[in-house]
């Protein structure tokens, strides 16, 4: 593909960002991803912003932040789900040809959201809803149905937490760098069983924002570029009872097209780093055999062994993941960004070796949809 | 300029109504994707991608692009949503036409719905607005359209009997389209004598509450013309959401769409709007905008718009047809409204539009309204765009 990523940009993720408002964090994010760029907002000539009604508390939530990213005299566009859809659609207006650079942002505010009640409304309000199903009650079904089939144990799912939250103090950006053992994962209060509260991903405020620009543009500016090798994404069915939970089907389709755009045969060598949506610790095994990187069932026992660690064969999420903090929505884009600083070598005290390198979101309940972006330092 | 033609392939939307208890949401996007797959003749199974929206506080329905599956057919495909208010449906069709001419997909589904008796409205769009500037001034969707057309009216001396005119031609309209809601004749004494809501704009002024989905396929051009013979050619895209505070509008002026305009019509090579241009779908929210908006669009000299209305000049037959189908007037499901603006050209280009059809379009212009005083708009043709 024709496009790279030339600058990205984070606030960093925290609790609650009180004294920012969603343009506050947008303009953090955006002016970040400029500097980052070495470009100024003229330099952008469209923008797609993505946010949810829902966890804004606001209609047309966009409308929030377009002052902010500077949309005013430049055609935009906006998305809701998950930032990797956000930047999806960017791309695809970047190769159209029609624009030369897109300007994507992704925010959040938790802090001013109740998540039982918004991600309740995502089920069907005639048959689920009354059920008082949400993300995490959801997510414990799948979980328990996930162990319960491939026998994965709880210890397993708490080394991910430690693992995570560990990387975690390696990043500024994170919310929760901790240093915490298998036991501390056990002993927290159980929230939906199987899963602990230190098994959850936090309720977190933050704004991502990311420059994707053509072949063309990137030649142009001193920004090291990081190519865009494949992007693909895919929704299984809606109701949880129409899905096999313990199967990853529309991920695995996802990577299989990401992968195939991207020309690797063999993802658990071809790829050096991956960021993924560990929205719960069951997840990030999950979907690390979804995306190809272990054989299924077989997640927990190589992160045992200690491969997904951050000096690890394959690090996956050595920014911490979600479980260190999670903006909803946000979320997916951080993942990108953070491989884009991997790649670069610019990531710190974080850094891994990296020269391709995965990053992965979701939209809906249980990994219902995914999008899968493939990073390299080459064209 | 895109690097790949992109054509409307087919189109299929509900009979519109102002309430659908007999389905679900589901249901009424499904019929509307079936609708849009047979005008193609094509099945699900040679959609590559789906694009869907609509506005989530109207349903209270979170996460709608995983939702949708049992109705849009996303199962084991590609989906996402898009939405920015009034302007989704738009929005959408922007969006199906960039994922298309990116490469990523040949045929793309585009899907807009609404089933607003299920909805507050005003309580859904009233939260729109910034929580601590213009929450407590603007509620609503009507206070800030009557006071653009206040502010045309200070400065042009047009009238609502002006307004009214608008009405009635596209109310009239509306009895050709098979599809819109509201399909009654009415006079200009009619229109003056409805309820006054928010002055200007009297109930027959404005656009109703409408249960509805829209679906338009689109497709590279390669695999566009082994579909249709009369392929509607997208053109060019141009959208401007100028501002995010309404207190900061060129109030009178619709600087979004005279923005938008300028940029489609110079991407496109239009130089004589009024002339080059054979029909409008217009997302036109009530009845003044039908006359203030073609003048933002440099088709009429600023303060000639009511003029040019009431020459009949946008009825049927007349020069510049504006909203055959009824317009928005006569149909509102608002995630699907500018979509259907989107079809309804592409219908015109395609010669497909029967009893509303305008004779010999070569380029039609649909647009969006929404969000913050925000345009989308596109221009649809019957021969390729250049490259």
């Amino acid at each position: 593909m024709d496009a790279a990523i030339i600058g990205i940009g984070m606030t960093t993720i925290e609790k609650n960002k009180i004294a920012c408002n969603y343009a506050d964090l947008a303009w953090e994010a955006v002016n970040k991803a400029l500097a980052d760029a070495s470009i100024t907002i003229d330099d952008i000539d469209n923008v797609i912003t993505t946010s949810s009604d829902f966890w804004d508390g606001r209609t047309i939530s966009c409308m929030a932040v377009g002052d902010a990213c500077a949309v005013r005299h430049k055609n935009c566009s906006a998305v809701e789900g998950d930032g990797t859809f956000g930047a999806a659609y960017g791309l695809s207006r970047t190769l159209s040809g029609d624009y030369k650079t897109t300007l994507v942002t992704a925010h959040s505010k938790g802090s001013e959201s109740i998540s039982s009640i918004i991600t309740n409304a995502a089920f069907d309000p005639i048959y689920e809803r009354s059920l008082g199903l949400d993300m995490i009650s959801a997510s414990a079904i799948q979980a328990k149905q996930y162990m319960h089939v491939t026998g994965t144990t709880p210890e397993q799912l708490a080394l991910v937490s430690c693992k995570n939250h560990k990387n975690g103090k390696d990043n500024p950006y994170a919310q929760l760098p901790m240093d915490i053992t298998v036991n501390d994962v056990l002993n927290s209060e159980m929230i939906a069983e199987p899963l602990h509260k230190l098994d959850c991903s936090p309720v977190s405020d933050g704004c991502c924002a990311i420059i994707i620009a053509n072949a063309e543009f990137v030649k142009k500016v001193k920004a090291k570029p990081v190519w865009i090798k494949g992007v693909a994404f895919c929704s299984d069915a809606y109701f949880m009872g129409d899905r096999d939970l313990t199967k990853t089907i529309a991920l695995e389709n996802a990577a299989k097209k990401a992968y195939m755009m991207a020309g690797i045969t063999n993802p658990e060598n071809e790829i050096d780093i991956a960021e993924i949506y560990d929205a719960f610790t069951y997840q990030e095994l999950m979907w690390i055999e979804g995306l190809g990187l272990a054989e299924y069932g077989n997640a927990g026992k190589l992160l045992e062994k200690g491969i997904f660690n951050k000096n690890g064969k394959l690090p996956v999420n050595p920014s911490g993941g979600l479980l260190s903090g999670h903006p909803v929505i946000a979320a997916g884009l951080y993942r990108i960004a953070e491989i884009v600083l991997q790649i670069r070598g610019e990531a710190g005290a974080r850094q891994v070796n990296a020269k391709r390198g995965i990053a992965h979101g979701v939209n809906g309940i249980c990994g219902q949809s995914h999008c899968v972006w493939v990073l390299d330092k080459e064209k | 300029m895109a690097k790949r033609r992109v054509a409307i392939v087919g189109t299929g939307q509900t009979n519109h109504k102002s309430h659908r208890p007999d389905v679900n949401g589901q249901e009424l996007i499904h019929e509307a994707v079936v609708r849009s797959l047979q005008d193609a003749e094509l099945s699900i199974n040679d959609i590559d991608a789906i694009i869907i929206g609509n506005m989530d506080h109207f349903e209270g329905i979170n996460y709608v692009d995983c939702w949708s599956i049992d109705g849009s057919g996303g199962y084991h495909k590609p989906i996402m949503k898009l939405t920015t208010g009034g302007t989704t449906g738009s929005t959408l069709a922007i969006g199906g036409y960039h994922l298309v001419a990116s490469g990523m997909f040949d045929k793309v589904l585009v899907i807009g719905w609404e089933k607003n008796s299920e909805s507050d409205t005003t309580g859904a769009i009233t939260t729109a607005f910034d929580p601590i500037w213009d929450r407590l001034v603007f509620a609503g969707a009507i206070s800030g359209l009557a006071v653009e057309a206040q502010s045309y009216m200070a400065k042009y001396g047009a009238t609502d009997r002006d307004g009214a005119r608008v009405s009635v031609r596209d109310r009239k309209h509306a009895c050709n389209n098979p599809y819109a809601q509201l399909r009654k004749e009415v006079t200009l004494e009619e229109v003056l004598a409805s309820p006054m809501l928010a002055d200007p704009i009297h109930l027959l002024d404005v656009c109703p509450r409408t249960d509805g989905a829209c679906a338009v396929v689109m497709a590279s051009e390669d695999c566009a013309e082994t579909i249709t013979s009369t392929p509607d050619w997208i053109w060019a895209t141009a959208n401007r959401h100028t501002y995010s505070y309404l207190g900061d509008v060129n109030w009178g002026e619709l600087d979004s769409i005279a923005d938008a305009s300028k940029e489609l019509f110079k991407k496109s090579g239009i130089s004589e709007p009024r002339k080059q241009i054979d029909v409008i779908e217009m997302y036109q929210p009530y009845s003044l905008a039908g006359i203030i908006w073609i003048e933002d669009m440099g088709i009429i000299p600023r303060g000639k718009g009511a003029e040019y209305i009431w020459s009949g000049a946008t009825d049927m037959g007349g020069e510049l047809p504006i909203n055959p189908s009824g317009g928005v007037i006569a149909c509102n499901p608002i995630g699907a409204t500018g979509l259907i603006r989107c079809a309804e050209a592409a219908m015109q280009v395609m010669g497909k539009a029967e009893g509303r059809q305008v004779p010999d379009v070569n380029f039609a212009v649909s647009t969006g309204f929404g969000g913050c005083m925000w345009t989308d708009m596109i221009l649809h043709g019957k021969k390729k765009p250049n490259l």
